[in-house]
């Protein structure tokens, strides 16, 4: 029979990244949330903590453990907070790991380090204002030009793109045409500061609003040849790999916030009165928690079998679409049920769930919309 | 280059209620969840930034059931090198006296110890006297209450905050020192750390391993006995005070009626 429990080391892993989130990101990140100002000093512990560098080998300045553990600290803390879990998420995922997967051995040795220990962040430039979810209609576009890319055109939504530690952005663009007459499409990296290269202000977001975001302008931006990630065109295969692990990573987020907001409403209602009870002893209460609870733990199940599948080596973009999709419905309800369970107090700012909600929503769109999961999970079906 | 003991309890979580057993009045560690005590994860991160100023080997020390395995692997997963784990039946109900004397001998077994690192107390049985029994029995200068220490060859300077004020102590090594909550913020473990933990060796004993004598320790052989312990009553609801006008007179009044003024 499957063993279900959590080796020791994932154990400790997620009792440390708890106990973070417990005691140094809930009694702050309202405020973060509230100014929209990005929380250096928790990326900075979190950097030292090791959990920007959790998948990656020790030789690069990893912490040689796996994507599954880079999970479990993506539920943990999204359990309390999602800017920070969305912070870690991106840098690790998007950031990091093209360069890990793909990179050249001296790519890898100049980037990989800082990433790792959190000092720097990297973005992963892959939406486009007129294109996210048809990533293949790609209109950024970078032609050699002695020794040159020459990059042109513009990314939106861009996680980490703009803080004071970001180094990098990897960005995708057309290099040309394939012989079958589609588009070639490579992944550059762009570093922060290269001239031509403009970081729009941040977004005003109605979630994650402690996290970075902004739109990227490329005018003419020039790096050098050698900083093509990978082969030239196989840009799109690249961040389709790159997506179906997220989706697993984005999943592990939404049950954190899913749970979170069990958490969040176990305590409250043994707390709050009505009609001269707790209204945690009403059943209409119970029932909606325990709806939660079920949704949470389900969504669980899900996104620990993805995770296993991929680090078997096995196919998996069923079960991670799977998982994306149950994870980000299941964080969406359970946020609407917990405001609801609030009441009054679940519409105000100072509470977390009235920021669970507003985190929830944009669980069902990024990192493939949940139309986009249904259409890989019916494809994997082989329907026509 | 130090070479650091530092001693690690297992307590109930100060978060989850924490309850005695009915029938002998010893605590109940089946009732809550067990953590490393976090006055000790600063003992072992101030260890662990002695020796990473200058190099040593920190051992970390623990008497307690089997399952305080789990708040050693902690310890080491912060960054000790290796430990040793007294745990034996025999030791169940121990006092401060007992565990002081345990203590000692599993140090003894420990070559060259330069400073033995303790809490100030444990969150549980918040007696705060192990240390410098400790000391006694090794025949070891003490300097608890620490907030501060500084290494410095073969002395140790500490700063002693007590609520009668700031002290200033040195003593030459070895040295037994207790820290108070005000020495340091511990560090989170990483997850290699976790993962090297694993392979790091703990020493498991017994107390017969450690030549002492089982008549001297157990909750029969403890020099006070507990005849009676009752839980401490709810917290009855407060009394409220509507101000009409004349708040300030009944608050006086609650405070002369309650003895407080």
């Amino acid at each position: 029979m499957i063993d279900f429990r959590l080796g020791d080391e994932y154990e400790a892993l997620r009792k440390t990244v708890r106990d973070f989130a417990q005691s140094e990101v809930a009694p702050v990140i309202g405020e973060y949330y509230e100014r929209e100002e990005f929380p250096y000093d928790l990326v900075a512990t979190m950097g030292r903590m090791g959990l920007f560098g959790l998948p990656f080998p020790e030789e690069h300045g990893g912490m040689g453990g796996d994507y599954f553990a880079l999970c479990l600290a993506l539920e943990e803390l999204a359990r309390v907070d999602s800017s920070v879990a969305i912070t870690l998420e991106a840098g690790v995922s998007l950031g990091a790991m093209p360069i890990h997967r793909f990179g050249s051995e001296e790519q890898k040795r100049e980037w990989l380090p800082a990433l790792c220990t959190g000092e720097a962040l990297g973005a992963f430039g892959l939406t486009e204002p007129g294109g996210g979810s048809d990533a293949g209609a790609t209109r950024t576009t970078a032609r050699l030009d002695g020794g040159q890319w020459v990059i042109n055109g513009s990314k939106a939504f861009i996680t980490n793109s703009g803080t004071d530690i970001t180094r990098l952005v990897t960005v995708t663009a057309v290099t040309g045409q394939q012989p079958d007459g589609r588009k070639e499409i490579s992944t550059i990296i762009v570093p922060s500061g290269t001239p031509g290269f403009t970081v729009a202000p941040k977004y005003s977001k109605v979630g994650w609003n402690a996290s970075d975001t902004h739109e990227l302008a490329f005018d003419d931006c020039r790096v050098p040849e050698a900083n093509l990630l990978g082969e030239r065109g196989r840009g799109y295969a690249q961040f389709l790999s790159i997506l179906d692990e997220g989706r697993i990573a984005i999943a592990a987020l939404s049950v954190g916030l899913a749970q979170g907001c069990v958490d969040e409403c176990v305590r409250y209602v043994g707390e709050r009165e009505a009609f001269g009870q707790k209204i945690g002893t009403y059943q209409a209460i119970q029932f909606k928690i325990a709806d939660m609870e079920s949704r949470a733990h389900t969504a669980r199940l899900a996104y620990y079998q993805a995770a296993a599948k991929m680090l078997r080596g096995e196919p998996f973009k069923k079960e991670a679409a799977i998982a994306k999709l149950v994870s980000s419905n299941a964080a969406m309800d359970n946020a609407r049920e917990a405001t609801q369970i609030f009441g009054g107090y679940g519409f105000m700012n100072e509470f977390p769930v009235g920021r669970f909600y507003r985190d929830a929503k944009i669980l069902e769109i990024g990192e493939g919309t949940s139309e986009v999961q249904r259409m890989l999970i019916a494809r994997e079906l082989g329907l026509p | 280059m130090p070479n650091i003991v530092v001693l690690v309890k297992q307590v109930p979580d100060t978060y989850s209620e924490r309850k005695l057993n009915e029938s002998d009045h010893t605590l109940d560690r089946e009732s809550a969840d067990a953590v490393l005590d976090e006055i000790n994860e600063r003992a072992v991160e101030e260890a662990l930034k002695i020796k990473e100023a200058s190099e040593g080997e920190v051992t970390v020390l623990c008497v307690g059931p089997d399952r305080a395995t789990d708040a050693i692997r902690k310890a080491l997963s912060m960054g000790a090198d290796k430990a040793i784990h007294v745990s034996d039946e025999s030791l169940h109900g121990s006092d401060m006296v007992a565990t002081a004397k345990v203590i000692a001998a599993a140090i003894g077994r420990v070559e060259g110890v330069d400073l033995v690192i303790a809490g100030n107390e444990a969150s549980d049985g918040r007696g705060g006297a192990v240390p410098a029994m400790l000391a006694e029995l090794l025949g070891m200068p003490q300097l608890t209450h620490a907030r501060q220490v500084t290494v410095d060859g073969s002395t140790v300077q500490v700063d002693r905050e007590t609520e009668e004020g700031l002290t200033h102590l040195e003593a030459g090594l070895p040295a037994v020192i207790s820290v108070t909550e005000k020495i340091n913020e511990p560090r989170y473990p990483s997850f290699k750390g976790i993962m090297a933990a694993k392979k790091k060796p703990v020493e498991t004993l017994t107390v017969a391993d450690l030549g002492v004598d089982a008549g001297e320790v157990g909750l029969a052989n403890a020099w006070s006995t507990v005849l009676e312990a009752a839980p401490k009553p709810p917290r009855t609801a407060g009394q409220r005070v509507d101000d009409e006008g004349d708040g300030g007179t009944k608050i006086a009044e609650y405070l002369v009626g309650q003895k407080l003024i």
